[in-house]
């Protein structure tokens, strides 16, 4: 066993500090260290994204980070997206078009799509599936998904989600 | 009334009851990652258990040293056979009437199987110490195919039943055989069969595949040694059944046993079954008197906890020369690994696959599936299926596609002719079961307009002479599916898993001020109960849905329950909810006479309230009712406002639905690119529409995985070949379609509510329909069955074996 290493982060604005082993991975500090339980793990080899966290300004799966990467950077998790006045627009808009069921993908999947909200402000749907690509969920079909984050873009844009059209099912274009 | 008082409607809407799209009450937490997992649960000085696995698929423990292991500092036990034998937990029963090993007793039986259970300060060291564990092994013979493994002189795998005749499910006819399940007229069918005008047969093979929740199994077990009391938090989807098994096995009481399975990160079937990690933490918990923490890595549970499928299905179906069927003859060889684990109820070792008839009027059948033991993890369970329906609408679905070629005809009017009519209803099926209710005919007209199916075929014979003339290589496949499910296990009578009934249950308490609390025996892995159910319960009691709380998964509060999984909770505690409900309410009903000094006749329920007949001025709200229950003494009338409700349901409820597909197939890279889904679903009366398209959106994206690429594969010395999502095919957003759903809805005439259940339709027809499309592409070349999945490999060999590349 290595020696310990002084770990300092900025995670959602607050400091935190822990002892930690160099070969410790960033998703089992968060979650066991600090006690931020948003990010899960569903794979440990990258592809699912359920551990998605925003580090630095780039969206990244937490499984398969070492925490002594992360050193002196700043994250952002899913716990850090709501403002004193609410809920973020994306967590609404998840909630608003059924973008979720059993909830473990949700936390990742919402960081990511607020990282590529900010990467690309008024995405395609098919941006948007390329974009969220990384980010698998076994309940949803991702039809829902796409349409909350779609959804949510427009009103970020200032736009009415409700009048478009790729916020509505097929039925209701039709 | 006043001016004040919402109108009628308005009242109604306030309840968000039935049919309401109403949002969901579990996403506030979810959506900000509050929610509570069992990997998010930590105890005080709680243990991490990790196990060391067998790298053989089949061989001989020679030895296994944990010297090395045990001075590893944070090391604190390792955990073999011999440690559990003295306590007769070395083994433990299964679902399906067989033993299975807890921890590896002499020999190993499929590769990652559980050989030890090592025991630490946190999940680094153990991970550390299993690599420590030495284990020598002597390999054996590896069979991995069923068929092999039937052969006279194949290798004996399970030794410890060798010699038994007998087994859980009738006799065994080899050492590797574990039972001949039987329904319907053989020599009847037969007879049908031999005589007919045309008879298509086929081997229809549905492949091995995995459930694969994002979240995989996990538990954490404290066991109190101060009072006696074992808490074991977990991944269950039957938690109650877990408390009686966990007492079963362990001897304590089952009054200080506490089962709690928290949020649940989707299930599919793989969270039914109990598996050695569950034993061996309860053990090491009762060991060490500290709590233990067991939690699968994805490789782990794709190689050892409950695979699905694994059907080798062979079938002959009869027909006149216009296409109307006399008679379904069918045999399975069923796979089940090494431990016969399947998760069914008792009585019936391959499930519902006698559902196979489908949704067609066959006067004749026989089915007969031989369960058979093999190098491969122990399972079957029920990925989101009602134990074996998606097997039998595969198969039935096939089959009709392949006797279609042979008569000539188009799929869609082979499958009209023999539809059961809607009259038919209760429809007794050759194999014995009553279908409830359907309307079939009206659903796949439907189907078919809304595709402009005819439309569709002349687009599809145009491409095809495109294709021949080389302008394209590209084929088009329509694929169509009508499916009919049997769900809501089930009628007490003949449904139990392991002597439990298989009954549900629901309780409420109305509080003072005129909210509720509704407690279940089922347990939500996604499928939202906390919002839906509350509204079956708004309509019935007239409290809005806002204002019940749910909850479900508490051993120690809720109602005893046989779980969620098979589409049973709507069924059959939905069920329950709505006549405890009803309980509520008759006493309400004597509660409001006696406040509004009528007679209870005299009394007319009216949404929300009774009114008094011909007064609708004179009124209590169930609000003002509850109130009065806690504050009055009512003569005759005990206080307070609850009730509870065990429901056995009278029979299955039968949910259907007609499902087409479009892809274009490129010959040249097996590509299949799917240009239209349209799913149409009866489940009945519809609580939650939102929540009913959700579930359909999801079941198809699992069928699309299933039925194009992924599969639990081995090869020849029993290695798994797709142990992590890397080989494992989970559709990205990239991959998968958008959906157009529609429904009718035709209500089951014996459920309290009319509800069928829906979570598990869109994996039961999509299936079929994704893999009828891809066979459909290819019809025009003569191409009869072609082994799922379909992934870009498979159908460039298909292909190519048409001789498509010139």
């Amino acid at each position: 066993m290595a020696d310990k290493m002084h770990l300092k982060l900025t995670i959602n604005g607050e400091q935190f500090e822990t002892l930690c082993e160099p070969r410790e991975l960033l998703i089992h500090v968060l979650r066991e260290r600090f006690n931020i339980t948003g990010p899960h793990i569903g794979c440990e080899t990258s592809h699912c994204g359920a551990c998605t966290v925003d580090l630095d300004g780039k969206s990244v799966k937490a499984c398969t980070l070492f925490a002594a990467q992360a050193q002196g950077a700043t994250i952002t998790t899913v716990e850090g997206l709501a403002s004193p006045e609410g809920m973020h627009v994306l967590q609404e808009m998840f909630r608003e078009h059924h973008g979720l069921q059993c909830g473990y993908c949700t936390p990742g999947m919402i960081t990511r799509a607020w990282r590529l909200l900010q990467e690309n402000p008024d995405p395609t749907e098919e941006e948007v599936r390329f974009g969220m690509a990384g980010n698998l969920c076994r309940c949803t079909g991702y039809q829902n998904i796409i349409k909350a984050i779609l959804a949510a873009a427009a009103i970020m844009n200032g736009r009415d989600a409700a009048a478009d059209d790729a916020v509505k099912t097929p039925e209701e274009v039709a | 009334m006043n001016d004040m008082t919402p109108n009628r409607d308005e009242r109604v809407a306030n309840l968000k009851g039935l049919g309401c799209k109403r949002k969901r009450v579990e996403d506030a937490r979810f959506t900000q990652g509050k929610g509570n997992y069992v990997d998010d649960i930590k105890l005080p000085g709680m243990l991490f258990g990790d196990f060391v696995r067998s790298p053989y698929a089949h061989a001989r423990i020679k030895s296994i040293n944990a010297e090395a292991a045990l001075a590893l500092p944070g090391v604190i036990a390792v955990l073999t056979a011999k440690d559990l034998e003295p306590l007769g937990l070395h083994w433990m029963p299964t679902l399906a009437g067989d033993k299975q090993m807890v921890l590896a007793d002499g020999k190993v039986l499929f590769q990652g199987q559980e050989v030890a259970f090592v025991v630490a300060s946190d999940r680094y060291v153990a991970a550390d110490a299993i690599e420590l564990v030495e284990v020598e092994y002597d390999d054996l013979p590896v069979i991995t195919d069923p068929f092999k493994a039937l052969e006279d002189g194949a290798t004996v795998l399970r030794e410890d039943i060798a010699d038994k005749k007998e087994g859980a499910h009738g006799p065994r006819r080899h050492p590797n055989h574990i039972f001949l399940w039987e329904e319907g007229d053989k020599a009847a069918t037969e007879e049908v069969v031999s005589s007919a005008d045309v008879v298509a047969e086929e081997m229809v093979y549905y492949h091995r595949t995995h459930p694969c929740p994002l979240e995989t199994c996990g538990c954490v077990a404290s066991m109190d040694k101060i009072n006696g009391k074992l808490t074991l938090y977990g991944t269950f989807q039957a938690p109650h059944v877990v408390r009686t098994v966990a007492s079963l096995l362990s001897g304590i009481d089952e009054h200080n046993i506490r089962v709690v399975s928290p949020d649940i990160g989707g299930g599919f079937g793989n969270k039914v079954g109990v598996y050695p990690g569950y034993v061996c933490s309860i053990v090491a918990s009762i060991v060490t008197g500290k709590p233990v923490k067991w939690i699968e890595d994805r490789m782990d549970n794709l190689m050892a906890t409950a695979f699905a499928r694994d059907y080798w299905m062979q079938g002959k179906i009869a027909a006149t020369k216009e296409g109307k069927i006399t008679g379904l003859w069918c045999h399975v060889t069923a796979d089940h690994g090494a431990f016969d684990a399947c998760a069914d109820p008792t009585k019936y070792p391959a499930g519902f696959f006698h559902i196979c008839t489908g949704s067609y009027d066959i006067p004749v059948a026989y089915v007969g599936v031989d369960g058979v033991y093999t190098n491969k993890a122990p399972g079957g369970v029920a990925y989101r299926c009602s134990f074996r329906v998606t097997e039998a609408a595969y198969f039935i679905e096939r089959m009709i596609e392949i006797l279609a070629q042979k008569l000539g005809m188009d799929a869609a009017e082979l499958r009209r002719i023999n539809f059961i009519k809607k009259e038919q209803f209760p429809y007794h099926s050759a194999l014995g079961w009553e279908y409830d209710s359907g309307d079939y005919h009206t659903a796949w007209d439907k189907a078919l307009e809304a595709v402009d199916y005819k439309g569709l075929r002349r687009e599809q014979a145009e491409r095809l002479e495109a294709f021949k003339r080389g302008e394209t290589r590209k084929l088009m496949g329509v694929g169509l599916t009508f499916f009919t499910e049997i769900v809501g296990a089930g009628p007490v009578k003949n449904c139990d898993i392991l002597g439990m009934g298989m009954f549900d249950s629901c309780e409420i308490r109305i509080h003072p001020t005129g909210s509720a609390i509704a407690r279940l025996g089922t347990i939500s892995q996604g499928q939202g109960h906390a919002t839906t159910f509350a509204q079956i319960l708004a309509s019935e009691i007239g409290i809005s849905a806002d204002k019940i709380t749910v909850e479900e998964g508490d051993t120690d509060t809720a109602p005893y329950g046989l779980g969620t999984y098979g589409s049973r909770s709507t069924p059959v505690a939905g069920a329950a909810t709505a006549l405890a409900g009803r309980k509520i309410r008759a006493k309400a009903q004597m509660i409001a006479a006696y406040l509004l000094e009528v007679h209870d006749d005299d009394l007319e329920w009216d949404v929300d309230r009774f009114v008094v007949k011909g007064a609708p001025e004179r009124f209590k709200t169930m609000a003002e009712i509850a109130y009065a229950s806690y504050n009055q003494a009512i003569p005759g009338l005990e206080p307070g406002l609850e009730a509870v409700s065990y429901y056995d349901p009278p029979n299955m409820t039968y949910p259907f639905g007609a499902y087409i597909c479009v892809m274009d197939v490129d010959v040249d890279t097996g590509v299949a690119d799917i240009r239209q889904f349209y799913a149409l679903d009866d489940c009945g009366t519809r609580i939650n529409p939102m929540v009913i398209e959700g579930q359909v959106h999801g079941g198809l994206t699992e069928a699309l995985a299933i039925a194009m690429g992924q599969e639990i594969a081995y090869d020849e010395m029993g290695n798994v070949k797709t142990g992590t999502l890397m080989d494992f095919f989970l559709p990205t957003a990239w991959e998968t379609p958008n959906y157009v759903t529609d429904h009718t809805e035709t209500p089951s005439p014996h459920h309290p509510i009319g509800a069928k259940g829906v979570g598990e339709s869109p994996n039961v027809g999509g299936v079929p329909a994704f893999s009828n499309a891809v066979h459909d592409a290819f019809r025009a070349f003569g191409l009869k069955q072609s082994h799922m999945p379909h992934d870009h490999w498979r159908i460039w060999k298909t292909a190519n074996s048409l001789g498509l590349h010139g």
